[in-house]
């Protein structure tokens, strides 16, 4: 695989950006958990959490902020649980919480396909 | 802007009333078709993305220096499907070697289910990806990339060097069309229904 723009990043940066922690609460966070902006952008805020804030005025997947933040996404989830703290940004969880091999409820699989047959 | 992951200017806000975010993977060997195909059915230019993890924590042998830390990354791509008002499914395209089946449980428990797309002339590199599929009791289908002047072998000898069960849909696509795509999606997604229908004792 080639390597990607994260392979280039500067080890450095990553450590910085999450003040040296390396574990988040990652239960409460999924990939595709939607975070939204609860309030303005603060001045002194670290320039990630203010990216963050700016990105998620409307709803944005974690895959997506990490995306564009271009930070592995377990560093992400670290910056938004600090936002989540400090309530300046909501998470909508994913129906299905994270409990592995569980099949999801046949009416949430009835809406996905109507909207796949919109495609 | 030619970077896939560029902010702002690639990004296509989501409708401020959705609050669901559901989950695919397309899982398949490198050059298999899984980047297309989700370009082919996404909203948005498809994203890249990346996850580490550092071995150290989950070793059996705590003690040992800091230089015997393993850091595990994988790299996948994302596309975008918003599904009605409240509901958006988002589709990651994942390779099949074996570092990225240690992050799974981390990156995709609680993924609705996935496509394993295969190209015939290199089968073997998905015999790995089925058997871990089956290994965390992940629903998944088959689907075979025709790619232009393979040999088109019949379905059946596929399922039979796969050693497929007969209840897994195994389909034929084209990964650059979005229809071919869209049949595909709906195809796991009807498999599913099926299998969450009789596990909870109602009829379709």
């Amino acid at each position: 695989m080639s390597p990607g723009p994260l392979d280039r990043e500067d080890p450095d940066r990553l450590y910085t950006v999450t003040g040296g922690r390396s574990r988040a609460d990652e239960n409460s966070l999924d990939l595709v958990t939607l975070i939204v902006s609860e309030s303005d952008s603060a001045s002194g805020m670290q320039s990630e959490y203010l990216r963050i804030i700016e990105m998620c005025a409307r709803p944005m997947a974690v895959a997506e902020i990490s995306a564009a933040l271009r930070l592995p996404v377990s560093v992400v989830k670290i910056l938004l649980c600090d936002l989540l703290d400090t309530g300046q940004v909501n998470a909508r969880n994913p129906v299905s919480a994270p409990a592995s091999a569980q099949l999801p409820d046949p009416k949430t699989l009835k809406q996905v396909l109507v909207g796949l047959r919109k495609l | 802007m030619d970077s896939a992951s560029s902010e702002a200017a690639a990004h296509t806000p989501l409708r401020s009333t959705v609050d669901t975010g559901l989950k695919i993977v397309i899982v398949g060997g490198f050059g298999v078709g899984k980047t297309t195909m989700v370009s082919s059915v996404s909203e948005i230019r498809p994203l890249s993305t990346e996850e580490t993890m550092t071995r150290a924590g989950i070793g059996i042998d705590d003690a040992r220096g800091v230089g015997d830390k393993t850091t595990t990354t994988v790299a996948f791509d994302f596309g975008r499907i918003t599904l009605n008002d409240r509901m958006v499914l988002y589709l990651f395209g994942a390779p099949g070697q074996e570092r990225f089946w240690f992050l799974w449980d981390r990156l995709f428990s609680g993924t609705l289910g996935a496509v394993v797309l295969v190209d015939t002339r290199r089968l073997a590199d998905s015999w790995y990806a089925i058997d871990r599929l089956e290994h965390h009791k992940m629903p998944f289908i088959v689907a075979r990339n025709i790619f232009d002047g393979a040999s088109v072998h019949p379905l059946e000898h596929v399922r039979d060097a796969l050693d497929l069960s007969d209840n897994v849909p195994l389909i034929d696509c084209d990964a650059r069309r979005r229809d071919s795509c869209k049949t595909m999606l709906i195809t796991l997604v009807k498999h599913l229904y099926a299998l969450s229908s009789t596990a909870k004792g109602s009829a379709p």
